[in-house]
């Protein structure tokens, strides 16, 4: 207790250091706190890109190209899923919905996505949260299109702007469906997933665009007006891939099944959540990364703080030489220097949590708009405070090693004052 | 517990352990290291409430005297008692705490904890002290004897009641050492050259004090120094010449 007091006396004489010590500690744990509070908010909304949606059905490859193509608009399909297929599917009694997906072109590097007004009400994201619509409404008319927030950001559109739409997927593209422009109907609210960074558009609009060309380029001098587009059989042929609701989750092993050993075309059904944490297992070692640079930073702080009470440790002899002639045993000089580098570090936690919260409470909102990051304000959990526990520990023992000097020194001295 | 300090404190100063406060008997000490210097001491004594000189100038085992007597170090040879207590019989701690017992120390310079309050130095001694502790409270608050000790040894309560000990002047600041010392009445009082900082007069009126107080207490007081024109003050003048010898090694 009373080591304790003369720790906190001594502390307060030299109270500009001790601030500036407490404050590094302070901000190493805030950013290893921080890092943890974005990982795991990083992981929920990764594994939040895409909810309620039973299956996804493409092409068959492998999970993970499938999963980057139709949900990351990542990459391309290696094939087309046919219309056949596709209402096939939908029959099929355990499916309550499915989606069409179709992709291929895109606009100012943005992907261009078709497929039908049912999307907006069945694709969910963060817990089951569905699109809502920040201007506008689903696309109407054949050449409506409803875009993304990052696309309305980026290239400035607001509803009723004229657009069109290149063919392919580069940002740079040399061949345009130049002679039938897209109206923006509707801008979707910011949601932290792919969709901000998607052009959607109509199915038939697709194959609208599409209807005079042929292996990938316009035929020449076969060009189709809109107005006579809209006059013709716009039924798709092929779509790239589709969002499979079942009535019953249950059935999913078993419908899954029946779409990967679909005879009349190969196809690939996938799970988006298993194959979510796959991918997540790829690229987490990034959030590992992340974690062991914010611990360095907290040894980082504790070294300071070490330095610290070691450059003082000289002008302190004397403070050492008059405990001890007052019948403080080394031993208590050991416990004096041990407790402020406790009490340091207690006190650079405290602050440093209490940061974390008032940063998270003022920046949450920022960032969930910015960045679609949804970061939770709980309690530390119970990791966490483990986390918290060791650092005071480690700076009791890191208080230590000064302590471990000055008792030498105060050993050496004994009262005889040095200057 | 409180019977037995209260008994302690009841006793007699002159009744306990020898007739004399302390006694060196052929000690000899070498300070451990690269350029050993050694001392040895045949005899030494301080009787009760006797004020004695030590004399010698710098670098003649002063210091080393001053720890063997107070405690920090042991003696390779040889035994030193104080009051009746062979200190190198007593483990570390148990000497750490005989010296704040026993002990009121006084330092050159800088004798005060700078962030402290003038009486938080003065009772500091209290904190590590039980008897001293309890010769206060039989008395009165310890606050009370921290501030008739500081006025006594001069200081007005304008300079008492200075926020920080580190405001102090030199002079002020030693009467304070000298209050800390003498609060709870240890035995001896041990002071290294503590006038060495002051002018004559200040010194003379400083050391009048420090007697008078110690007297009071009936304390021992030793006072090293190299300074003779102080041996007027004192009952007894020892030059360290006469009673050590010592040597020093060259570094190799």
């Amino acid at each position: 207790m009373m080591i304790a007091r003369l720790a906190f006396q001594s502390l307060r004489n030299r109270w500009v250091t001790a601030l500036l010590t407490v404050l590094a500690i302070a901000v190493s744990v805030t950013l290893l706190l921080g890092v943890e509070k974005v990982r795991t908010g990083a992981r929920q909304s990764f594994a939040d890109t895409i909810s309620g949606t039973d299956l996804i059905v493409g092409a068959r490859s492998g999970s993970l190209n499938l999963l980057l193509y139709s949900v990351f608009r990542i990459g391309n399909a290696t094939n087309n899923v046919t219309w056949k297929s596709y209402q096939d599917i939908a029959k099929m009694p355990e499916v309550s919905w499915i989606v069409p997906l179709s992709l291929g072109d895109s606009h100012h590097g943005f992907r261009v996505l078709g497929t039908n007004t049912d999307y907006f009400t069945h694709y969910k994201f963060r817990h089951g949260q569905s699109m809502t619509f920040a201007a506008g409404g689903p696309f109407k008319d054949l050449f409506d299109a409803v875009i993304g927030s990052d696309v309305a950001e980026a290239l400035h559109y607001k509803v009723g702007d004229k657009i069109i739409i290149a063919h392919g997927v580069g940002s740079i593209s040399f061949i345009e469906h130049a002679d039938k422009p897209f109206r923006v109907a509707g801008i979707l609210a910011k949601t932290g997933t792919p969709i901000d960074r998607t052009v959607h558009v109509s199915l038939e609009a697709i194959e609208a665009i599409h209807i005079d060309w042929q292996n990938g380029a316009p035929i020449p001098g076969q060009s189709v007006s809109p107005d006579q587009v809209r006059k013709m059989d716009l039924s798709p042929r092929a779509i790239t891939a589709a969002m499979v609701g079942l009535k019953s989750k249950l059935a999913t092993f078993r419908v899954q099944r029946a779409i990967n050993n679909y005879e009349e075309e190969p196809l690939s059904a996938i799970m988006p959540g298993v194959a979510l944490q796959e991918l997540w297992g790829l690229i987490g070692t990034a959030e590992s990364a992340l974690s062991a640079v914010s611990a360095m930073v907290v040894v980082t702080a504790l070294l300071g703080m070490v330095t610290m009470i070691l450059t003082t440790l000289n002008e302190r002899r004397r403070e050492m030489a008059i405990l001890r002639s007052v019948g403080a045993t080394p031993a208590t000089v050991l416990g004096l220097l041990a407790t402020e580098g406790g009490l340091l570090t207690l006190a650079g936690v405290i602050v440093g949590t209490a940061g974390l919260y008032v940063g998270l409470y003022l920046a949450r909102p920022y960032i969930d708009h910015t960045y679609g990051l949804s970061l939770a304000i709980d309690p530390p959990r119970p990791d966490e405070w483990l986390k918290l526990g060791m650092i005071v520990l480690a700076g009791f023992v890191a208080g230590l090693l000064p302590a471990i000097r000055a008792y030498r020194l105060s050993l050496a001295d004994g009262m005889m004052v040095r200057t | 517990m409180v019977d037995l300090l209260t008994a302690e404190v009841g006793q007699p100063r002159e009744s306990v352990g020898s007739p004399e406060a302390v006694l060196f008997t052929n000690v000899k000490y070498t300070w451990p290291g690269p350029s050993p210097f050694a001392i040895s001491i045949k005899s030494f004594s301080l009787g009760h409430g006797e004020k004695l000189l030590l004399l010698g100038p710098s670098g003649s085992g002063k210091s080393t005297f001053l720890s063997l007597l107070s405690g920090i170090v042991v003696p390779d040879e040889g035994e030193i008692d104080v009051i009746g207590t062979d200190m190198a019989r007593l483990s570390g701690a148990a000497r750490d705490r005989f010296r704040v017992e026993h002990f009121g120390i006084i330092f050159q310079m800088f004798n005060l904890l700078p962030y402290g309050s003038l009486i938080d130095n003065v009772l500091l001694p209290l904190r590590f002290s039980r008897t001293r502790r309890a010769r206060v409270l039989a008395e009165g608050t310890l606050d009370d004897e921290a501030r008739r000790l500081l006025r006594a040894l001069g200081l007005d309560d304008n300079v008492i009641a200075a926020a920080k000990a580190a405001s102090l002047s030199v002079g002020q600041q030693q009467r304070v050492a000298a209050a800390r010392a003498l609060i709870g009445a240890p035995q001896i009082i041990v002071a290294d050259e503590p006038t060495s900082a002051l002018d004559r007069n200040t010194e003379g009126a400083f050391l009048k004090l420090l007697f008078d107080q110690s007297a009071l207490a009936g304390a021992s007081v030793i006072m090293v120094s190299h300074d003779e024109g102080l041996a007027q003050y004192f009952d007894r003048v020892v030059r360290l010449d006469d009673i050590a010898i010592s040597t020093r090694e060259a570094r190799q």
